[in-house]
């Protein structure tokens, strides 16, 4: 069954310092994107506590995007090499329990990267939007 | 229970031309908690923060949410109105209903609407579970470091150093001047560089506040604001201090075989050198990786012939390391590399030139003292084609910017060239003339009236060698022809490109760039010279092409912003920190294992009475707020003030929930 634009539902956990800002930009440059994200703004992606995620999948989000500054750019020096070492083990082991890989997305956006920033919560929202229409 | 108040921006049509704002205020006023919604045409205006001071105390609010632009935008201006009206600064959350939403989304108002109410209603959540935070404060180091000798460091470290502050301001070449000292006179008064810029390099030198550090480059970076620690490496000179600048073993020196970067190759340069003859410090160098001595260990005549005995063989590299409040980043440009232009020949034809060797050839201290003569065969020039927007404006070199100083150093090129040699004819293709600035529309009409200078709109599709001339093919788009125009030599107009090395640069002190590299402001508007790390500024090209008055109104800024800094006596500093819950520590050690700033003590403690264990601590001073011991804390026992778990975790549950009444 096709799903309604309206119920996809994406939490978006978003740096401050990259992603947030490469967000705001993307708002600078009127880069239209889907409106089913809603996004969380967190220190650094080193903040992930992988709780946040299961919690978000728990209470029905279809689908979560971690988005941090580019490996060697964070602005805590070393913050997002944490992340990017949890994140495959969450993916991974978000699948053994039964979370579809097309629900769970990470990123590197920079502050400046405006446009990837739509390009990136476009690609997310079409693969969430396959898995919830296609199974 | 919480008082809380919301108040959703119109930001004039910016939200409300896609936003719903009465709805979202109308839904907050159906959350639990919240006291009052308001929306208005301005919340940042005056009367905008009046209407919140009026309604916490009306209402007896006790923290409030502002749904209207970026919290990286306006966060502060709330927080100050919170102290305005007696409350803790830190009880307030932004909904971000602009850049996240009306900007992006107004393709369906409706669904933009609806995403409005949810961030409102995921930052009541936040805020309700805000936590009363108090102001830190932290010492300041009051010197400041300057990276990069040219027009826009020396100008930034006068003027820091003229408000009564210590200035180390290091510069990677020899001698300070930068690009400027390259030039030889400047649009569009046409004085000449060397003898406005020459003053301010003495200035610099003579300032007992200025600790000067030349051949000398920042390796590491770390600390923050008030408190930087940086390494910085000087080179071996091989000179010493009792160098007294005579210069003989310059004019001795039996190495002919390099070229001088400064000169831009056109020249040749010695294995000990200055950089040009009004250097500062005048100090010479030797080059290591050309000196016959270092080569073949023979030669040794500088050493001979100084009369000082200032040349030492056996310096070595220093590690210097200082401590710094704040920063000034002036690292400066690099001209584009024409070798990617197939039409110009890729660089290869001796007689094309860049901009840059065209000012050192007509300089008087240029490698030609002044005279424009052909680098091919050295003889005198009669046609000169100028071509503009040589790595800028081009979407296919990557480069689709505009250099913004080409079209003003074009014509004055063209004008100077006249003025040395009346017998000269030259050409300009050009895309658009742009000469926005204090007369300098004049000056680009100066050079076609009085210089007869030739301006044809178009682009060049081939330069041919033909005999010893050049043939520039080419079209004048306004009379539609195509032209053809034999020449002795083509100047291109290199655009502005950020520094080699400057992403690496840029890494050292965490600072982003933008797509070209080019060094970001906090604020492209309103905070042009900050940059995301605070305490680090930027001037100058680095930050994005500009001309020399626009360089040195932005340095003097950067000196205001770091003086703002150094005024204080103690800094204030956000306790968004981290704190750990010592009674559910298990004293694992990985977060001390993690923290980036060594933030994080172990300490056997007595945690409850008679009981003494290993736990964590913060060191308040310390940290930076990233929350890196949060996420790998194993027991929760750590967590982040003002993005604490459980606000975190109530947004996570709001934005999952449908909107309830709507």
């Amino acid at each position: 069954m096709e799903s309604k634009v309206k119920e996809i539902n994406i939490v978006g956990f978003l740096c401050n310092w990259c992603s947030y800002a490469g967000a705001d930009m993307t708002g600078l440059g009127r880069n239209i994107y889907p409106s089913n994200i809603k996004v969380i703004r967190i220190p650094c992606t080193g903040r992930m506590d992988p709780m946040m995620i299961i919690e978000a999948f728990h209470n029905g989000a279809d689908g979560v995007l971690v988005s941090g500054c580019h490996p060697g750019d964070c602005h805590y020096t070393e913050g997002n090499f944490y992340w990017r070492r949890r994140y495959p083990h969450l993916k991974s082991l978000l699948e053994h329990f039964g979370v579809d890989r097309r629900r769970f997305h990470a990123s590197w956006v920079s502050a400046s990267e405006g446009k990837k920033f739509a390009e990136v919560v476009k690609k997310v929202y079409a693969e969430v939007k396959d898995w919830k229409d296609n199974g | 229970m919480a008082r809380i108040g919301v108040f959703v921006c119109h930001c004039g049509t910016n939200i409300s031309g896609v936003v719903d704002v009465s709805r979202v205020a109308k839904y907050a006023e159906s959350l639990p908690g919240v006291k009052v919604a308001v929306d208005y045409k301005f919340m940042c205006s005056d009367p905008g923060q009046n209407t919140i001071i009026d309604a916490i105390k009306t209402h007896n609010l006790d923290r409030i949410v502002v749904s209207a632009c970026s919290p990286r935008m306006h966060e502060l201006t709330f927080r100050n109105t919170l102290e305005r009206a007696g409350l803790n600064p830190y009880m307030v959350e932004m909904a971000n209903i602009r850049e996240h939403v009306s900007w992006v989304h107004s393709d369906n108002k409706e669904l933009a609407t609806e995403k409005a109410m949810k961030l409102m209603e995921m930052s009541v959540s936040k805020v309700r579970r805000s936590e009363v935070l108090t102001k830190m404060f932290a010492p300041i180091e009051k010197r400041a470091l300057v990276i990069g000798g040219g027009i826009a460091g020396i100008q930034a470290a006068l003027d820091i150093a003229a408000a009564g502050y210590k200035v180390v301001l290091v510069e990677k070449e020899s001698s300070i001047g930068g690009r400027m000292a390259q030039l030889d006179k400047t649009f569009p008064t046409l004085d000449c560089s060397a003898c406005i810029l020459t003053p301010k390099m003495v200035a610099v030198s003579q300032d007992k506040n200025i600790t000067l550090l030349t051949y000398a480059e920042v390796t590491e970076v770390s600390g923050f604001i008030g408190q930087f620690e940086v390494k910085i490496k000087k080179k071996a000179k091989s000179v010493n201090s009792k160098c007294i600048g005579c210069g003989v073993c310059v004019t001795k020196c039996p190495n002919k075989k390099s070229l001088s970067d400064f000169d831009g190759r056109l020249g040749p340069r010695k294995a000990i050198y200055t950089l040009f003859p009004q250097a500062v410090p005048n100090v010479p160098v030797i080059d290591r990786e050309t000196c016959t001595f270092f080569l073949t260990g023979k030669c040794k005549i500088c050493e001979k012939v100084c009369p000082t005995s200032a040349v030492d063989y056996t310096q070595q590299d220093e590690l210097i390391t200082e401590k710094f409040g704040a920063v000034v980043v002036a690292t400066g440009f690099d001209i584009y590399d024409h070798s990617s232009y197939g039409e110009y020949g890729y660089g290869e034809i001796k007689d094309v030139i860049s901009s840059l060797q065209f000012e050192r050839l007509i300089s008087s201290s240029g490698p030609t003292e002044g005279h424009v003569v052909r680098p091919s065969d050295q003889k005198e020039v009669k046609n000169v084609v100028f071509i503009q927007c040589v790595g800028s404006r081009d979407e296919s070199k990557k480069r689709p910017y505009c250099s913004r100083v080409c079209c003003m150093y074009t014509a004055k090129q063209a004008m100077l060239l006249k003025d040395h040699y009346p017998e000269t004819q030259s050409y300009v293709f050009y895309i658009d003339i742009r000469a926005a600035g204090k007369n300098y529309e004049e000056f680009v009409q100066r050079a076609q009236n009085d210089y007869g200078v030739v301006y044809l709109r178009g682009r060049v599709s081939k330069i041919y060698e033909r005999g010893n001339k050049l043939l520039v093919k080419g079209a004048d788009t306004l009379s539609g022809a195509q032209v053809e125009i034999e020449a002795d030599l083509v100047v291109l107009a290199n655009g502005l490109e950020p520094r080699k090395g400057a992403k690496e640069f840029s890494q050292l002190f965490h600072m982003s760039s933008d797509q070209y590299g080019f060094y970001n402001e906090l604020h492209p508007k309103l905070a042009p010279v900050e940059t995301a790390i605070s305490g680090v500024f930027v001037a100058g090209c680095c930050q994005s092409p500009k001309d020399i008055p626009d360089t040195v109104a932005m340095a003097s800024a950067t000196a205001a912003k770091v003086c703002a800094i150094f005024a204080k006596e103690k800094m204030e500093v956000e306790p968004l920190i981290a704190g750990v819950n010592q009674l559910t520590c298990s004293g694992c050690e990985t977060c001390y294992n993690v923290c980036p700033y060594s933030a994080i003590e172990m300490k056997d403690k007595e945690v409850k009475r008679g009981e003494v264990r290993h736990v964590a601590e913060v060191l308040e001073s310390v940290c930076k707020g990233c929350g890196v011991c949060v996420g790998a804390c194993y027991s929760k026992a750590v967590d982040l003030k003002g993005f604490s778990e459980r606000q975190i975790l109530s947004q996570v549950e709001t934005a999952t929930m449908p909107i309830t009444n709507s």
